[in-house]
This record gives C-alpha cells, sequence and structure tokens, in this order.
C-alpha cells in the first residue's frame, strides 16, 4: 500500500464568479482504522488565499507549519501579502528540494488574486503544479471526485451556488472512498468575506 | 596613534567611525561620475566610460549592467569590486526566481546587494566594496531609483550622482528635475549633466546609458509582465548627442 494512502483524505477546489471554494473531509485513519474525525486538511495562507494538504498527516501538519513561516516571512519581508499564483510557486520550489525524499502530500492552493481574479490550482508530491480553470482535486479520494466534479461543475456558479456544488461533490465522492469523509469543511472565499461551513455528513 | 584604527574593518574609533569605510567611500568619491534620474514612466541611469588609452578597445567595456530582465545597475568607483557584485546580484535575482517565478522586486533585490555590502565590512579576511552603486528597477509598484553605498546603506532616489564630480552634478540635477520630468526629457538631463564634468569629448563610445520603461501588464492567465531593462547603443547615444549639441 502506498504511503500516500496511509492515513486518507479528501480536498477539491473549484472556481465560481468572481469567488473560489476549497473543501476538505476530516477523516484521521491508520490504513482502516478511524483514529479522529477532527482532522481538517486546509489552511488560510492570507486574507484571501487557502492551501489544502491532503496526504500522510505527519507531513500535512509539518508543511502547514512551513508554509506559515514562509507566507509570514514573505510578507514581513515584502511588505505585502503574497499573491495565490506566487505562493503555488513557493509550494512547487518546497516541494521540489525534496525531490527524491519527497512530503508525501499534494497540496491544493485556492484564493483571489489582488485583483480578485479567482485562482486555483493543484501539485503533486514534488511540486508539478497543475493550473486549472474549473476545479482540481486531490487525496484518496481524488478518482471520485473527478466523476462528481466534472457532473456537478458549471461556469459562473455564485457563491452560494458553488458551496452546493463543491459541498455535494465532495459527501458523494467520499462516500465511495472507506478512508475519507466523517465530516467536511467548505470554505468559500468571495472579494468581500470568507464563509466556512462545516458539514456534518455520513459518519459510517 | 592617530592611525591605530585605520587597518581593522572592525574596529571604531573614538570618533565613532570605521575608518576603512571612510576610505572605501574616498575610493568612490574619485571614481568616475554616473548619474540617475527617476521619471514618471522610467528610469535612466548614465556613467562615463573613458579609456586611459587610446590603443584600447572599449567597445567591450560594459559599465552598465543588466541585472534581472527588470533591473539594472551602475557603479562609481572601483570597476572588479563592481563586477563581483554584478555577478552576486543576477545570481540572487535569480534565486528569487528560482522560488517565486517571478523577477524580484527593485526594493528586494537592492535589500539583497545592501545585506552583500554590510557583510563586506564585518567579515574577517576581506576589504568593503569601493563601488557605489546606483541601481535602477521597475516592479508592479513602479519605477524605483536606489543608491548603494559601501558601508551597505541605501536610499531611494528621484535623481542622483555618485563619484567624482557628484556635488556639482547633484546641484545641476537640482535645478533641471521637476516631478513630472518623463524619460526623454530624463535621458537628455542625465546626458547634460555628464556634460558638465567632462573632460575631454564626448561621444557615443565615452558614455553609457541604460533605461528602463513601459508598462506593468498582466496576462489573460494573471501573470504579470513587466518593463525590460535595456541599455541604448552607441546609435541611439549618438542621436541624442546630436539632438544636444
Amino acid at each position: 500500500m502506498s504511503i500516500m494512502e496511509y492515513n486518507g483524505g479528501a480536498v477539491v477546489a473549484m472556481v465560481g464568479k468572481n469567488c473560489v471554494a476549497i473543501a476538505c473531509d476530516k477523516r484521521l485513519g491508520v490504513q482502516a482504522m478511524t483514529i479522529s474525525t477532527e482532522f481538517k486538511k486546509t489552511f488560510q495562507a492570507t486574507p484571501k488565499t487557502y492551501i489544502g494538504l491532503p496526504g500522510l498527516a505527519t507531513d500535512v501538519q509539518t508543511l502547514a507549519e512551513k508554509f506559515r513561516f514562509k507566507v509570514n516571512m514573505y510578507r514581513l519581508k515584502e511588505e505585502r501579502e503574497i499573491e495565490p499564483r506566487t505562493l503555488a510557486h513557493l509550494v512547487s520550489s518546497t516541494l521540489y528540494e525534496r525531490r527524491f525524499g519527497p512530503w508525501f502530500v499534494e497540496p491544493v492552493i485556492a484564493g483571489l488574486d489582488k485583483e480578485n481574479r479567482p485562482f486555483i490550482c493543484s501539485t503533486d508530491l514534488i511540486g508539478c503544479i497543475n493550473f486549472a480553470k474549473d476545479f482540481v482535486v486531490s487525496g484518496t479520494t481524488s478518482n471520485q471526485l473527478y466523476g462528481m466534479c466534472e457532473s456537478l461543475w458549471e461556469p459562473d456558479l455564485e457563491p452560494e451556488e458553488l458551496f452546493e456544488t463543491i459541498s455535494q461533490s465532495l459527501m458523494n465522492a467520499v462516500d465511495r472512498d472507506c478512508l475519507s469523509g466523517w465530516g467536511a469543511e467548505v470554505t468559500i472565499i468571495t472579494p468581500e468575506k470568507i464563509i466556512t461551513r462545516t458539514l456534518r455528513s455520513r459518519q459510517d | 596613534m592617530a592611525d591605530r584604527y585605520s587597518f581593522s574593518l572592525t574596529t571604531f574609533s573614538p570618533a565613532g567611525k570605521l575608518v576603512q569605510i571612510e576610505h572605501a567611500l574616498a575610493a568612490v568619491n574619485s571614481g568616475v561620475t554616473s548619474i540617475g534620474i527617476k521619471a514618471t514612466n522610467g528610469i535612466v541611469i548614465a556613467t562615463e566610460k573613458k579609456a586611459v588609452s587610446t590603443l584600447i578597445d572599449d567597445s567591450s567595456l560594459e559599465k552598465v549592467a543588466i541585472i534581472s530582465s527588470n533591473i539594472g545597475m551602475v557603479y562609481s568607483g572601483m570597476g572588479p569590486d563592481f563586477r563581483v557584485l554584478v555577478n552576486k546580484s543576477r545570481k540572487a535575482a535569480q534565486a528569487y526566481k528560482r522560488v517565486y517565478m517571478e523577477e524580484p522586486p527593485t526594493a528586494i533585490l537592492v535589500k539583497e546587494i545592501a545585506g552583500v555590502m554590510q557583510e563586506f565590512t564585518q567579515s574577517g579576511g576581506v576589504r568593503p566594496f569601493g563601488v557605489s552603486l546606483l541601481i535602477a528597477g521597475f516592479d508592479e509598484s513602479g519605477p524605483m531609483l536606489y543608491q548603494v553605498d559601501p558601508s551597505g546603506s541605501y536610499w531611494p532616489w528621484k535623481a542622483t550622482a555618485v563619484g567624482k564630480n557628484m556635488v556639482n552634478a547633484k546641484t545641476f540635477l537640482e535645478k533641471r528635475y521637476n516631478d513630472d520630468i518623463e524619460l526623454e526629457d530624463a535621458i537628455h538631463t542625465a546626458i547634460l549633466t555628464l556634460k558638465e564634468g567632462f573632460e575631454g569629448q564626448m561621444t557615443e563610445n565615452t558614455i553609457e546609458i541604460g533605461i528602463i520603461t513601459g508598462v506593468v501588464s498582466t496576462k489573460d492567465d494573471g501573470a504579470v509582465v513587466l518593463p525590460e531593462f535595456r541599455k541604448l547603443s552607441p546609435v541611439e547615444i549618438k542621436d541624442y548627442l546630436a539632438n544636444i549639441a
């Protein structure tokens, strides 16, 4: 079994009309045994950018702190917030630095840039960036998420529609993956505000 | 014992000065004059390029250096020291680009270079750089002109001069500069300022000019495109000189 599937987890991000959404499940497992249902995998990087880190839980926590450090240092040095596109390249080069002994995470980045244009992308565990105009998926549920997102996503969704779309995509995808689920957290980023909602979802 | 403090880099004199740094500044002040002017739509940096002998092939002499696509610099003082700093600056710019896939903002690169120059006032086995730099860059926040001294101090300028004829040139610039000067005027002013203290004939081969102008634009995918720093060719400089005379 791959180390990428050791703890389980799912992250998805979507673009809407002048908004983006990022969502994750809350399960932490050790193979088939569930340890916690309060293990969130998305983290706020800047006031308008989130980063999702599905993968090996120990690396998720280490990298969340590492990126918090790097983003804070960037803000202090450059006296500005890091743009989501720049953050994507920072994440990419951080991961590629460990090319031959990688961090076992496949990050997702979602945010609005300084002109409030939506930005999402994902990378693989050694930092190869996948820019997308519609949605990105990551984690043990990625196959199921692709299926759900391909059927539910459409262009120019308003924030509340986007919330419904990403929530249904995630919840129905994790039902077909025994390593993910047990609650979910959805974050909608709009120019005015950020809405974070916790979904109960199936608990079995 | 007045000269007790003049050799160790890191020993303050009773007057609170680091004498070696002052000596480095003296090297700068005996160096060839360089000018920098910030305009509303760009920046010009210029310097004299005088060969010590007519037998020298001056076509490959380079005093204005491109650091990254949107940043260039010129110096007054010691040529070899400048080339060391050019190498370090280019490396720093590429290191930044490796991480962020973006050109470094002018202020960030200036801080980096100033950091290097400060280290050379405090490290063992080295001496301060015998140069003052004028760094011109254009980033998302607009055009910026900085001076960096051997001590590692740096300032942003609207217009300034360093080197031998600094005092006269600055007085000249104070008279000629206004806040809404455009780049074409700034280039003329820079040439005129150089001409003030110029010994001998000023030709397209005896001055060097670097400019950066344009607008910051955004590509469809959100990537930012910055103006490019470039050096004026002898032909272009010749045209400017013809207009002045």
